[in-house]
């Protein structure tokens, strides 16, 4: 019998909650905030969702509601990308080092 | 593009947001961590655009959209002050919820432009997916939303509870699961919308009974839900890369959460099911007699330092919403030139997220190496002269140490009394979050500053 290709995608899942795992806990207390934030924008990968729920539907009319909530959700998706990457961005470039002489 | 193609892109950028994450185990790294992040983003976007293929006249809206949202985000990302960072991140997992709400309904619609059958006879399992990131979307909004609310000081911080709270968050619960199996047994679209409004409650009701101060457990928590939302949609969308961030950012907000909770050395369940103001009200009522303890002003303060060898210094929330970072940071400096030690005590739980504080000081310019975690640098207390307290209570409390009856008694707390002076600048004797007397007002090596954190560092300063 043949493996339900949900089967690979189930365990490419549980996988990737042990890499989490492990990688998480080696992320410094003092950079938690960062990665809150850059959480936030790799989860907004869910615009790919969006993306093809908005170019769905080849012909004439793009405006049916499915077509709408996909432009909404990539707008709220694309606010998410931009923000959380761009401030992630800023909050790093401030963790800076003691300069070695005064 | 074909789809086996695309999908290893997918796995791809799913592999750089891994890398992102592992960048961030040292400040060094992190950067190019980010870049890593968005990176995979990029790939991921492109590989959508590519593998639709046949781009239909909706493809400038598209653009148009992701044009728009691209320009509020940057625009927040360079206005927002990094004080404001907890209700940013709750703002930014509302919007994540929200698309994955849109997205979840938009499959349901139009189940055929996502290969999932057609309206009225969409695989089971498909539908299953659905309703899981619909759900899990829906909490993650109307949770965020409150915790947005709650940190940007719109609606009270204090613990909103009522009677049989526990047995209607049970009720719904317990509704969203029958929703789902007449979901899929049915196909009816009601359903689904009665599902993804019973989910919008949850999230409502979930929050509201948390305080403040645990905000850190909620915002982390929400975090999580997220990422798990995320994954729903990528076991519908079937994709890899969405599989791979949901199961990320669902542990990394799982392993947040815990963290704070260990922090607090309360419950996951203890924090979730209401706040300490409302299972803990006795402890703040009782011993009410004025306690004498020593008032000190700028002058005291700054004498005490200037022939100090080495001062620790202990930030809270207080110093978030004083914004005394750059005058704290001032001080320091003036403390510096005159040889003295400086060193920062950070407890897990300070500030409305985790981190808070650390982000806080580095945008004031304090090199991250001279900032500690709480096991790091506790024992260094006893042999430091000064310790200075700005905008932290709970966490500095002995009690916690001493007294079993104490409701946060158990909580790793900063030794700060050990110190041969403490300086605990605040604006009143009113006691912090978990409504307990604070031990240390009351020490013979304590000294109260009364005053806003951010003018008590500066008057300081000009005295040394």
């Amino acid at each position: 019998m043949e493996i339900d290709p949900f089967i690979f995608r189930l365990s490419i899942f549980i996988l990737s909650i042990f890499i989490g795992y492990y990688v998480v806990w080696s992320v410094t207390p003092s950079l938690h905030t960062p990665l809150m934030s850059v959480t936030n924008a790799i989860s907004s990968v869910i615009i790919v969702g969006a993306i093809i729920a908005g170019l769905a539907g080849s012909t004439g009319n793009v405006f049916t509601i499915s077509n709408i909530l996909g432009f909404l959700a990539i707008s709220l998706a694309a606010i998410n990308i931009f923000g959380g990457f761009l401030v992630t961005q800023r909050m790093l470039q401030m963790y800076k080092k003691k300069k070695k002489d005064k | 593009m074909s789809s086996n193609l695309s999908a290893i892109f997918y796995l791809v950028s799913g592999v750089l947001f891994i890398l992102a994450l592992r960048g961030l185990s040292s400040p060094e790294t992190s950067r190019q961590g980010n870049f890593f992040g968005i990176l995979g983003m990029v790939i991921a976007i492109t590989v959508t655009f590519l593998s639709v293929g046949s781009f239909s006249s909706g493809l400038i809206y598209v653009l148009i959209f992701l044009l728009v949202g691209g320009l509020i985000g940057a625009f927040i990302a360079y206005k927002i002050p990094m004080t404001a960072m907890p209700e940013l991140v709750a703002g930014f997992h509302s919007l994540v919820g929200l698309s994955a709400v849109f997205v979840a309904i938009s499959a349901f619609l139009n189940p055929e432009a996502f290969n999932l059958g057609s309206p009225g006879a969409i695989k089971l399992a498909s539908l299953i997916e659905m309703s899981i990131g619909a759900a899990v979307g829906a909490v993650t909004f109307s949770g965020s939303v409150i915790a947005f609310l709650k940190l940007q000081g719109i609606m009270s911080g204090s613990p909103i509870t009522f009677k049989g709270q526990h047995f209607l968050n049970a009720l719904l619960l317990i509704s969203i699961l029958i929703l789902s199996y007449l979901l899929c047994s049915s196909q009816s679209s009601n359903f689904f919308w009665i599902l993804i409004a019973v989910s919008f409650l949850i999230g409502f009701l979930l929050i509201i009974p948390i305080g403040g101060a645990d905000m850190p457990v909620v915002i982390s928590m929400l975090n999580s839900y997220s990422g798990w939302a995320a994954a729903g949609i990528g076991f519908t969308l079937e994709n890899t890369a969405l599989i791979i961030t949901g199961a990320l950012v669902g542990s990394s907000g799982a392993i947040l959460s815990y963290i704070m909770c260990k922090g607090m050395n309360r419950s996951f369940f203890n924090v979730i099911l209401g706040g300490f103001g409302a299972t803990e009200q006795s402890a703040s009522t009782g011993n009410k007699e004025q306690r004498p303890v020593k008032i000190g002003n700028a002058e005291d303060a700054a004498f005490l330092m200037k022939n100090a060898s080495s001062v620790i210094i202990v930030p809270g929330y207080g110093m978030a919403v004083a914004q005394a970072q750059h005058a704290l940071r001032e001080m320091v400096d003036t403390l510096k030139k005159n040889d003295i030690k400086v060193t920062y005590a950070i407890h897990p739980v300070a500030g409305r997220m985790p981190g808070h504080m650390n982000v806080l000081l580095a945008e004031a310019n304090v090199p991250y190496d001279e900032v500690f975690e709480l096991e790091e640098i506790n024992n260094d207390f006893a042999n430091a002269d000064v310790a200075f307290v700005i905008g932290a209570n709970d966490v500095t409390n002995p009690v916690a140490k001493t007294d079993p009856q104490s409701p946060i008694y158990g909580m790793p707390v900063l030794d700060v009394e050990k110190c041969k002076s403490v300086l605990f600048v605040k604006r009143s004797l009113s006691p912090g979050y978990a409504g307990i007397d604070n031990e240390l007002f009351y020490k013979d090596n304590t000294l109260m500053l009364f005053a806003d954190a951010k003018k008590m560092t500066e008057d300081i300063t000009k005295n040394l």
